[in-house]
């Protein structure tokens, strides 16, 4: 048997859609692009002022084109992530402006050169099924700073992307980066390679260019992923369950504005909800209950048979320390036990302020355990001890059977240096000294995936218009020499 | 007779309670209490009271709102007797605040907007999603002391930046003070782009706002130019 974390019956799950259902048909959610509202009223939905509201057979019909399952695939082609199921994987956090490097006091603002750091460091970790675009670098214009953080990303991995977009004009061109690199448009839809986040705003109101990101990703058939965002008793009820309900709500409209764009395209049930914090004002990512929060939110889902995406493994803590650990750790184990097919917010500190990339790689390792922890424990021998014990005494002792040999690294998970587990302290030697060894060593290894020369002048053709118009001087994180 | 209401205007703001508030206003007038005094001896000693107990993390941000909602309801009725009698209250300042071109998050700015009021300041609240212009436009016509800007994405935080240049491209800078705030927002963050200061929330806002009033020198009465 595998373990779940269930914090849901059936009838409380029925309940949170009912009263899901309810909200969008009562209360309706705020939507204000003239093209969202056309496009929601070519499915029967009525609108006035600023307000859709969305019938209970209009949202089932939505339900019923939405795919239950895709892939994302990597850049040779294979299906590297498995949106639909019990599938578990992982991605570091994205959209943050500061980086805290090894034994700084303080975080700095980050620059296209840490991005690429992250990015090969990902790359070398295989908890990491897809990248994500981390960081927003200070060195890139903030008019291209979502499509150079795609490019930069793309320039130095395979894997699948977890990234969105900051405005409806720079999502028409990460597309068309993704074309680029992937042998044209067409080639989107059959292999997507990336997804895209797109947020409402709790409660239940759509930005005018978020409502319209996820009518130009339906279109395109590149994948959305919903970031429905409840702020318990904040931006939502304040308890957790109430939460679940408008984070439903949230998800469902989203659902029914890509639906009515392009039926049958792929859409995640996603998002980052969170508690607040009533004494600071802050919105703790490393709180048991947000945790709560995301796995509640992701069994509804899956009682409808949906992908699902969660916002866990970041922390509040601001440095390196047990904290740290300690909440990311607990998230990662939630996580898993909760199934959630992509669980974003590794390597990230303050509250999804400030990267780490010491962080990442003892994140990596809490990801790792959680995910040996939801493997279950394996009964598949002929006999459960009766053998290996029997064996034992005829030679002597465990380490002396083949059994022990050839199992252990199955039964058990052998962490990297970042964790210590040596018989003797090391002087000096702390958690933040290892795993910054850990980061040079495996940066050390990292080999750049060969890139078709052809198609990263085709990409830099997509960003050199729009990078040139912003004033980006130079192609910053990427070596000299390549053609301008 | 008016020390025990202005204890009871002070208690009515700790309980954060709307309709006693405005009731205990209205007695007030009905009793002749002059309303500044109403206003600076019952009210905003429970205004402060609120600010202490939430600084010392013995009251919440739900304390906070409630105490604010009191706090504008009794004022809806006595500034218009304020008016009546031809009367001025002796504003702290004046500030123009909102949430940033692209983010349409709305909590954190309108709780600053409360306890700024409540506090004694004249808000003018742009609310969300504003244009980088917009805030120097408001702050000339309104002769503003300070502007706020609330961002709660780490994309359009930049957009404080924005204003801050906008601002100085208006010839507004340094005279009005600007000041930040936001979940993705850090005191470092406020420093990088030329911010005079950075609350982590609202009661930080408006001890920040204060003392960038005091820095400037005197209080301003509403409505007059700064």
């Amino acid at each position: 048997m595998k373990p779940r974390l269930q914090l849901l019956d059936t009838a409380t799950i029925s309940r949170i859609l009912d009263e899901a259902f309810q909200l969008l048909q009562v209360h309706g959610a705020q939507v204000r692009a003239p093209e969202v509202v056309q496009a929601l009223k070519s499915v029967g939905v009525q609108v006035s002022d600023g307000t859709a509201r969305l019938p209970e057979a209009v949202i089932r019909k939505a339900l019923e084109t939405m795919p239950r399952e895709f892939y994302l695939y990597d850049r040779a082609g294979n299906g590297a992530v498995h949106y639909g199921g019990d599938d578990i994987h992982f991605d570091p956090g994205s959209s943050c402006l500061n980086i805290l490097d090894a034994g700084a006091e303080e975080p700095r603002l980050a620059v296209a050169d840490d991005l690429v750091r992250l990015v090969q460091l990902t790359e070398t970790l295989p908890q990491f099924a897809a990248q994500s675009t981390a960081l927003v670098c200070d060195d890139a214009p903030q008019e291209i700073g979502d499509i150079y953080r795609l490019l930069l990303v793309l320039w130095y991995s395979a894997k699948p992307v977890v990234t969105g977009a900051f405005s409806a004009e720079a999502l028409r061109v990460m597309i068309d980066l993704l074309a680029a690199e992937s042998g044209g448009k067409e080639a989107l839809p059959l292999r997507p390679r990336a997804v895209f986040d797109v947020c409402p705003s709790p409660p239940l109101n759509w930005s005018e260019f978020g409502a319209v990101n996820l009518l130009d990703l339906a279109r395109a058939w590149v994948p959305a992923e919903l970031i429905s965002m409840p702020l318990a008793g904040a931006a939502a009820p304040v308890t957790l369950a109430g939460s679940v309900v408008q984070h439903a709500a949230e998800s469902l409209s989203g659902i029914v504005i890509h639906q009515a764009a392009q039926p049958g395209a792929p859409i995640v049930w996603g998002g980052a909800p969170a508690i607040f914090d009533m004494r600071t004002g802050t919105t703790p990512m490393g709180a048991i209950e947000t945790a709560m929060l995301n796995a509640a939110c992701a069994e509804v889902a899956k009682s409808l048979g949906l992908p699902t995406h969660g916002y866990l493994i970041g922390s509040d803590s601001k440095a390196l320390d047990a904290q740290a650990g300690m909440e990311s750790g607990m998230a990662a184990i939630v996580g898993v036990l909760a199934g959630i097919n992509m669980i974003s917010g590794a390597g990230m500190l303050e509250t999804l302020a400030c990267h780490s990339l010491e962080k990442l790689v003892l994140d990596a390792e809490s990801i790792a355990s959680a995910q040996h922890l939801a493997r279950g424990i394996s009964v598949d021998a002929t006999s459960l001890a009766l053998e290996m014990v029997a064996e034992s005494f005829a030679r002597g002792g465990f380490l002396k059977l083949e059994a022990t040999r050839q199992l252990f690294q199955a039964e058990q998970y052998l962490p990297s240096t970042v964790i210590d587990r040596e018989p003797l302290r090391v002087p000096g030697e702390t958690l933040v000294s290892r795993a910054h060894a850990r980061v040079e060593e495996l940066l050390a290894s990292y080999q750049r995936p060969p890139l078709d020369k052809n198609a990263e002048e085709r990409m830099l053709a997509v960003v050199e218009k729009h990078a040139r118009d912003a004033g980006l001087v130079g192609w910053p994180g990427i070596p000299r020499g390549v053609p301008v | 007779m008016s020390a025990d209401t202005f204890a009871a205007m002070r208690q009515s703001i700790i309980d954060g309670a709307s309709i006693r508030s405005a009731e205990l206003a209205r007695q007030s007038i009905a009793l002749g209490i002059d309303p500044i005094h109403a206003i600076e001896q019952g009210y905003v000693p429970g205004v402060n009271h609120v600010g202490e107990q939430f600084a010392q993390r013995k009251m919440f941000f739900p304390d906070l709102v409630m105490a604010g909602e009191a706090m504008k309801s009794a004022l809806n009725v006595l500034e218009p007797e304020l008016e009546r009698r031809g009367e001025k209250r002796q504003m702290l300042g004046t500030v123009v605040l909102g949430t940033v071109k692209g983010d349409i998050h709305e909590i954190g700015k309108s709780l600053v907007s409360i306890m700024l009021t409540a506090a004694g300041f004249k808000v003018h609240d742009l609310g969300v999603d504003v244009p980088y212009d917009k805030f120097a436009a408001r702050a000339i016509e309104v002769g503003a002391d300070i502007v706020g800007m609330s961002a709660l994405l780490t994309t359009t935080m930049q957009g404080q930046r924005k204003v801050i240049e906008s601002l100085e491209r208006h010839g507004l800078r340094p005279r009005v003070k600007v000041i930040v705030g936001g979940a993705p927002v850090t005191r470092q963050w406020a420093h990088e782009i030329g911010a005079d200061g950075y609350g982590a929330n609202a009661v930080e806002a408006v001890a920040l706002a204060k003392s960038l009033m005091e820095q400037r020198g005197a209080g301003v009465e509403e409505g007059a130019p700064a």
